[in-house]
């Protein structure tokens, strides 16, 4: 018999509510506890005693971007891997070459990334 | 418990779904409490210390006592924080560690769910915990959460890809992604012994996605003071400390499933053993593994954590994906 699908997300959902509903319960018991007496000094940006200069929401490394960029193409090459793995014993050695092609284009990808020093943090 | 997704739903069985993973919760708990015990024990006496032993009976208290403390603790906002966000932040943080408990089944009889695509799942959701980093650092306005959340972020997406394609050798093996057919499919021989690469590819890269030394330059306290959580105090410091031991067990207990025939004894002579024991046995190694190359790894440099993930470990995932379906297709021998 197979299972009903959506009682599965089901428990899935009761997961979720439980992730979310832990931090909360705990967030307001401590809120009962806790003695609340902030004053502008103590709720001051912490920077070792010294006197916070300007906002630090400043502009960051232009690098991360561009592993952002990176992880975003691999990231998605590597989800069509996943059905292709499955498969694989199914479909044999036409998967291999039809795999083998894609697998050259991602190394050709690595590698130009590579030779274009993207891959190098400086 | 599994037999539960097969029967009609009622109010009682909803009652007991609810009980059961409240149980796991309470479970969950009491070893993230003890897993900081041990963790101090263990790096107390590797660096000829006695660790806590002041409260209770060798020190068994101490995490409790900790808790409590930070329970009654002041827990402020920060003028210049962006409010929302900052009280959002350690929530997001904490639950995809606890949500991806829902896909590891136990047992082959006892499991919570089967949505038959356990390690997608797993994957996706584990991977939603960084947002609560890049949240929180963001969020306090203070350069070095900013820092600590900005690395954390470049380091959890490129340690990603190597631990996705690493499973993906396990994959393959099973033909399937769900984590029940990937143990039953070890029955004969663990996967670490055909996919030893892709487990070291996959135990390195987990690392790097737990934040633990030698990859914890996100909290890295000797430059960034604690990275991300600077501003955090009180219980919300404590959620963000709490999702990343409770993602430990999570991370331990894959890497029993998918490398080390999760609840499978390692020779059929010991079935009499329940299959959970052996599970549980597998998942607390992988999850005080870390403690110890806590104790024995000194911390690497940003520029060797970014390229050695992109220049090392991804290519070699890559060769070890190829080698695994040639072999699979010669050894199978189909056309």
């Amino acid at each position: 018999m197979p299972s009903l699908y959506w009682y599965n997300y089901l428990v899935v959902v009761l997961f979720i509510a439980l992730g979310i509903g832990l931090p909360i319960v705990a967030f307001a018991l401590s809120r009962l506890l806790r003695p609340k007496h902030a004053y502008a000094e103590k709720t001051t940006t912490y920077e070792s005693g010294a006197e916070p200069i300007g906002t630090s929401w400043v502009r960051f490394k232009v690098k991360y971007y561009l592993y952002a960029l990176l992880f975003l193409v691999f990231d998605v090459e590597t989800l069509f891997l996943y059905p292709w793995a499955v498969a694989f014993d199914r479909v044999g050695t036409f998967a291999l070459l039809e795999m083998v092609i894609f697998l050259a284009i991602l190394a050709f990808g690595l590698f130009y990334a590579w030779r274009k020093d993207v891959l190098e943090w400086k | 418990m599994r037999d539960w997704l097969y029967e009609p739903l009622s109010a009682e069985r909803f009652g007991w779904m609810v009980l059961s993973i409240l149980i796991l919760l309470g479970v969950l708990l009491f070893l993230v409490t003890y897993a900081i015990y041990v963790q101090r024990k263990l790096l107390g006496w590797m660096q000829s210390r006695v660790g806590p032993n002041r409260v209770g009976p060798y020190g068994l208290l101490q995490t409790i006592a900790d808790v409590l403390k930070l329970l009654t603790k002041e827990s402020f906002v920060p003028t210049h924080a962006d409010r929302p966000l900052y009280l959002l932040a350690p929530i997001v943080a904490f639950a995809p560690a606890f949500v991806v408990f829902a896909v590891i089944p136990l047992t082959d009889r006892i499991a919570f769910t089967d949505i038959g695509i356990g390690l997608l799942f797993y994957i996706g959701v584990a991977s939603l915990s960084t947002l609560g980093v890049i949240m929180g650092g963001w969020a306090s306005n203070n350069k070095w959460s900013l820092i600590g959340a900005m690395r954390a972020a470049a380091m959890m997406i490129s340690y990603e890809i190597p631990l996705v394609l690493a499973a993906l050798g396990v994959v393959m093996l099973a033909g399937s992604i769900n984590l029940v057919d990937i143990v039953e499919a070890q029955r004969g021989v663990w996967n670490v012994v055909p996919q030893f690469v892709g487990f070291v590819i996959f135990l390195i890269a987990a690392l790097a996605e737990l934040n633990r030394t030698p990859f914890d330059l996100t909290e890295a306290e000797s430059e960034l003071i604690a990275g991300y959580q600077v501003e955090y105090s009180g219980f919300r410091f404590a959620i963000f400390m709490l999702g990343e031991y409770v993602y430990l067990f999570a991370m331990g207990a894959l890497i029993a499933i998918l490398y080390f025939g999760g609840w499978l004894p390692p020779h059929p002579a010991l079935d009499f053993i329940p299959g959970i024991v052996w599970l549980v046995v597998k998942t607390l190694f992988f999850a005080y593994l870390p403690f110890w190359l806590q104790a024995t790894f000194p911390r690497v440099r940003i520029d060797q954590l970014m390229t050695f993930s992109w220049k090392v470990l991804m290519p070699l995932a890559l060769v070890n994906i190829a080698f695994t379906s040639l072999v699979k297709t010669i050894a199978g021998g189909v056309s």
